[in-house]
């Protein structure tokens, strides 16, 4: 069966991609973020996995609010990326996995999860950017991706609880997959931040480092709250620590109930990055 | 939950009453994905924004490039992005216009939650 070897979850800020775009990596603004990935990279080549599934956020490339999933998964052969406006060079495209995606999909639509089935998917900033910090430098991608999409743009919005249960489905469906692939889980997005309003520029880094304590030793932590909530704690933005969340419940499904317990390898938390509270934190099984 | 309702401080939902009034506004800022469209929008802006039939309020605040007026108006901060762009403004610039400061202040503010 597949085996779900790892977490990572990061910011996907569009600055991220901008400073990549532009070589800014040893600039000192960027400096201590970028090398903050410098453990995920040696990990990434100790386990080498064959398969990401990367929850996110769509901004605005593939849908638009005429018609808007809740839950959408990508089951194409191949990813695209687009310009989102800011004219920045297209990153090369993902190859996807559509028997591992219409497995996953199947299972969880059997689990009570309707998702939507996406044959074609542009994916934006929160997939380049994050799978560019994970795997630098060019050349061709070295996992193939099945995509996971959560709408945060128009409310209402799935509630962290809800998250949670999807990310745990989803785990199941993986390690039900008769294949030996290795699967690392991605989620990006968050932390704390606001673009919109008055309170543009909103960071909460008690909330923030109480939600990355809790990834570890206490996961279902952020399902005791609201999506309101955790608008008010984390900002109109930093609701996108459901992504985490999905993507930490996945981990942590294990092929049976409850959660499997997951170890630290390697956590930051780097404030600011552009108006957010940027963070990263590599998780396995404690098994 | 309502507009109206405002629950937290600074910060509009955007729910179906929000998405119903921006839709206009939205429709055209997610037109500007494409280069050709911003181009277009550039050349002639009252053409661009006639043809996707915006609001007075809407094209009111559009040529103020007013970021607050666009949200009260229905907009949606992810596609407000892509009409900002268009003026090269960052996610900084127009956070210094809604909290009414300089970008150099709002940078300073960021800078200073990090220590």
């Amino acid at each position: 069966m597949a085996r779900i070897i790892g977490c990572v979850t990061t910011s996907h800020v569009p600055a991220i991609g901008n400073a990549i775009a532009k070589g800014r990596q040893e600039e000192p603004y960027w400096k201590e973020w970028f090398d903050g990935f410098t453990p995920v990279h040696r990990w990434l080549d100790r386990v080498r996995p064959d398969v990401a599934v990367v929850v996110y956020n769509d901004h605005g490339l593939n849908f638009f609010l005429d018609k808007l999933p809740t839950f959408a998964i990508g089951a194409a052969a191949e990813y695209q990326t687009a310009d989102e406006g800011w004219n920045l060079p297209a990153v090369r495209p993902f190859p996807g996995d559509p028997a591992l995606s219409w497995h996953v999909i199947n299972s969880v639509v059997a689990a009570g999860f309707d998702v939507t089935m996406c044959q074609e998917m542009a994916v934006d900033h929160a997939v380049c950017n994050p799978m560019q910090l994970l795997w630098p430098g060019g050349g061709p991608w070295p996992v193939r991706i099945v995509p996971v999409e959560i709408n945060t743009v128009q409310f209402p919005l799935p509630s962290a609880a809800r998250c949670y249960e999807f990310g745990q489905a989803i785990g199941r469906a993986v390690a039900s997959y008769p294949s030996g692939e290795r699967v690392v889980v991605i989620g990006t997005g968050g932390l704390s931040h606001q673009l919109d309003g008055e309170r543009a520029g909103f960071i909460n880094k008690e909330f923030d480092r109480k939600f990355m304590a809790s990834m570890v030793t206490d996961p279902s932590w952020a399902t005791r709250y609201s999506t309101v909530e955790l608008v008010e704690q984390t900002g109109s933005q930093g609701i996108e620590l459901i992504l985490w969340l999905t993507a930490r419940a996945v981990l942590g499904a294990g092929s049976g109930g409850g959660d499997v317990g997951v170890r630290e390898v390697a956590a930051t938390y780097h404030v600011p990055i552009s108006n957010t509270a940027a963070g990263m934190m590599l998780l396995e099984p404690a098994g | 939950m309502t507009t109206n309702g405002q629950p937290v401080a600074g910060t509009t939902i955007f729910d179906g009453d929000q998405a119903i009034k921006g839709y206009a506004l939205s429709k055209m800022c997610m037109s500007f994905n494409d280069a050709a469209n911003r181009a277009e929008f550039v050349r002639d802006e009252d053409a661009y924004c006639a043809r996707y039939g915006l609001s007075p309020a809407q094209r009111e605040a559009v040529r103020h490039r007013n970021v607050l007026e666009l949200i009260a108006a229905g907009g949606n901060i992810y596609y407000l992005a892509k009409f900002a762009g268009i003026f090269g403004l960052d996610v900084q610039d127009i956070g210094a216009q809604q909290t009414g400061v300089t970008k150099a202040e709002f940078q300073a503010r960021l800078l200073a939650e990090g220590r």
